[in-house]
């Protein structure tokens, strides 16, 4: 009914290639952004903060792991290592006086170049090997920051990040700490909404379907990789950097841990490979729903006057995430995105489900 | 450079990577399989020091009634995982499996949390504490056990699979299809290696649990497991033994030498650098079949 196909008929190419080819996407795209920008005003500072800060950068983040897992089809098993090595070259950076603005490119750069390096050495591998030895990435990675003071400031110690500063005015508020977020998270979305439509996306779905056949058409599969590979650790460096700066204004080693790159890896495929949208919701279902549903049983168990342990209840959320995942797996493997276009392929023909062909 | 302290770090070194091979046996039994890469195995190690601990205080039996006991009951649990979580991804692509399985991982870890809670036990394998003298060489009697276990495992599976139904996993291990038309059920062969897996992953969690206490921080084993599982090539037998030898030696002098250069901690970084090196310069292990990768 909303999603109105009828009367929608492309006559160039142009038109038929446009990225919402129907209009009531576009209307709901401006719709959900004015949304986003009236956020601090319409949400409570509590909510902001806790809920929807890390939920838009964890989103950046994902999206740049999707682009490895789901457009280019290559495993890594260790992109919380690669957030961190942004993370800490651009509280580094501020911290020895370069501007803000400066520091996060920084930060990518840093995280493509070391990324890159360990890339071109792993990508002669594929599949499982590939995987394991992303994986060692993260050890040798956390092995590094963990151990070497001009890293990390020393063991065990945290660094605080400076106050975010941009164009020289200081960003405070959480109201600003979100727009920050909200650029950099539109930002990544747009770009990963037109890489499709690119002839380097298409390249990288044909290396992910079949190397060897993308190779007899004339796509280079390893330069394709190392080029997903590259454009992912930059997002990834930048998300880190953001991190830091806008959630947890202070960087230790915990943060990057191999737990988180499985969490990462967890969204996107909760989400549904090489889905945009999937990220979104992917990011939300891993980083908000067990919390939400440990309330519930805390609340309910309440109201019962049940009595739970506080050890118990504070290791409900992991169970809940290892359930949720197993879940997936199980049942809906191709994740929320698969299950969000079916939703909005009913609706498209609702109420006239006849229609479709 | 002092011989005997080398003597000691190899020593004991390569009897805790005969200790490391257990984990990295039970890899190797499912990969063998159904080359499904385990990477809840140390999880699995950890749950079955907990079900060992949970039967050994239920029971009130001596440890060498437990272990057998617990032994039996992962037994299930690893069919039951196989049947309930890995047998509907059978042909899916592989990043789910690994997903599926690093899933399973957090949710046995979480669910010991629940269960058990998070403080550290003691596991009392009737093992003494008073090291072994060889000389002027000090041997940890545990190693010893736990080396003996691992050579021990070694010699059983090299006779299973000799045994009828030996053949018929390694015939499932060598083509699927191809075994499924002879009419061999390749559900149940999975399902055993899965089995047989976990029974082997309860030995190792009640070794290095009796070493270092009963708590999460065991599943912590899949990543020496995994080194090792790698080095050997993930479908040998041997490999995984020889392998843990290797590794292990190495790792014990690489770290009682490094670890007063860079402050400690180089354990991990070593067996990450073999990993690493491993897959980059022979990703089929030392004696793994050189099919299974590699363009």
């Amino acid at each position: 009914m909303f999603y109105r196909q009828a009367g929608i008929h492309h006559t160039t190419y142009r038109g038929d290639r446009q990225l919402f080819p129907i209009p009531f996407d576009r209307w709901q795209l401006a719709v959900l952004l004015a949304l986003a920008l009236a956020a601090p005003m319409l949400l409570s500072s509590l909510y902001m903060k806790s809920y929807v800060l890390p939920w838009l950068i964890w989103t950046a983040a994902a999206l740049g792991l999707n682009l490895i897992l789901g457009w280019a089809g290559q495993f890594h098993f260790g992109y919380a290592a690669i957030m961190g090595i942004g993370a800490y070259t651009a509280v580094h950076a501020t911290r020895n006086g370069i501007p803000f603005e400066i520091a996060i490119v920084l930060a990518g750069a840093v995280a493509t170049l070391i990324g890159c390096a360990f890339a071109i050495t792993a990508l002669r591998v594929r599949g499982l090997y590939l995987a394991l030895s992303t994986l060692a990435l993260q050890f040798v990675m956390d092995w590094v920051i963990n151990k070497v003071p001009a890293v990390s400031g020393g063991t065990q110690a945290t660094i605080q990040a400076p106050p975010l500063r941009l164009l020289g005015i200081k960003v405070a508020s959480d109201a600003g700490l979100y727009y920050v977020v909200l650029v950099w998270c539109v930002l990544v979305t747009i770009f990963m909404l037109n890489l499709r439509r690119t002839g380097l996306g298409r390249a990288l779905v044909a290396v992910r379907e079949k190397d060897f056949a993308a190779a007899v058409i004339g796509v280079n599969s390893f330069y394709y990789k190392l080029v997903a590979f590259a454009m992912s650790y930059f997002i990834g460096g930048i998300s880190g950097a953001i991190l830091i700066f806008t959630f947890y204004h202070a960087v230790t080693p915990e943060q990057f841990a191999v737990n988180v790159s499985i969490q990462v890896l967890a969204m996107v495929i909760v989400g549904g490979l090489g889905s945009v949208i999937g990220c979104y919701f992917g990011v939300a279902f891993i980083l908000l729903l067990p919390g939400i549903v440990a309330n519930l049983i805390f609340a309910g168990a309440q109201a019962l006057d049940l009595k739970i342990g506080i050890e118990l209840l504070a290791h409900i959320p992991s169970f809940l995430y290892g359930i949720l995942i197993i879940g997936f797996l199980l049942f809906e493997p191709m994740g929320l995105a698969k299950i969000y276009t079916n939703m909005r392929n009913y609706l498209i023909f609702w109420p006239f489900g006849y229609a479709r062909k | 450079m002092d011989l005997s302290l080398f003597l000691e770090l190899a020593i004991n070194g390569a009897l805790s990577g005969l200790m490391y091979s257990l984990v990295a046996l039970g890899i190797v039994l499912i990969y063998k399989s159904s080359s499904v890469p385990n990477l809840a195995q140390g999880a699995l190690a950890m749950l079955g020091a907990f079900v060992t601990l949970a039967v050994f205080e239920a029971l009130k039996a001596p440890m060498w009634v437990a272990l057998p006991v617990a032994m039996v009951l992962m037994f299930l649990i690893g069919m039951g995982i196989e049947r309930v979580a890995l047998r509907r991804l059978a042909g899916r692509p592989l990043v789910m499996i690994l997903m599926m399985t690093l899933a399973l991982d957090i949710f046995l870890r979480a669910a010991a949390l629940v269960v058990w809670g998070g403080t550290n036990r003691v596991l009392p394998l009737p093992i003494s504490s008073d090291p072994l003298f060889l000389g002027d060489v000090l041997i940890n009697r545990s190693y010893v056990a736990g080396g003996v276990t691992a050579l021990l495992l070694f010699g059983f599976f090299v006779l299973f699979f000799r045994t009828r139904m030996g053949i018929v996993l390694r015939a499932i291990s060598d083509d699927y299809t191809a075994s499924w038309s002879v009419g061999i059920s390749v559900e149940r062969g999975v399902a055993l290696s899965w089995a047989m897996s976990a029974a082997v992953a309860t030995l190792a969690g009640a070794l290095w649990g009796s070493i270092q206490g009963v708590d999460q921080s065991l599943s912590q084993l899949l990543l020496m497991g995994v080194a090792v599982a790698v080095l050997g090539g993930l479908d040998s037998i041997g490999g995984a033994i020889v392998a843990g030898l290797l590794l292990g030696m190495f790792q014990g002098v690489a770290s009682g030498y490094l670890d007063r250069l860079v402050g400690g901690g180089s354990r991990e970084l070593v067996v990450a650098a073999t990993l690493v090196l491993t897959i980059l310069i022979r990703p089929h292990g030392l004696f793994g079949r050189e099919d299974i990768q590699r363009i």
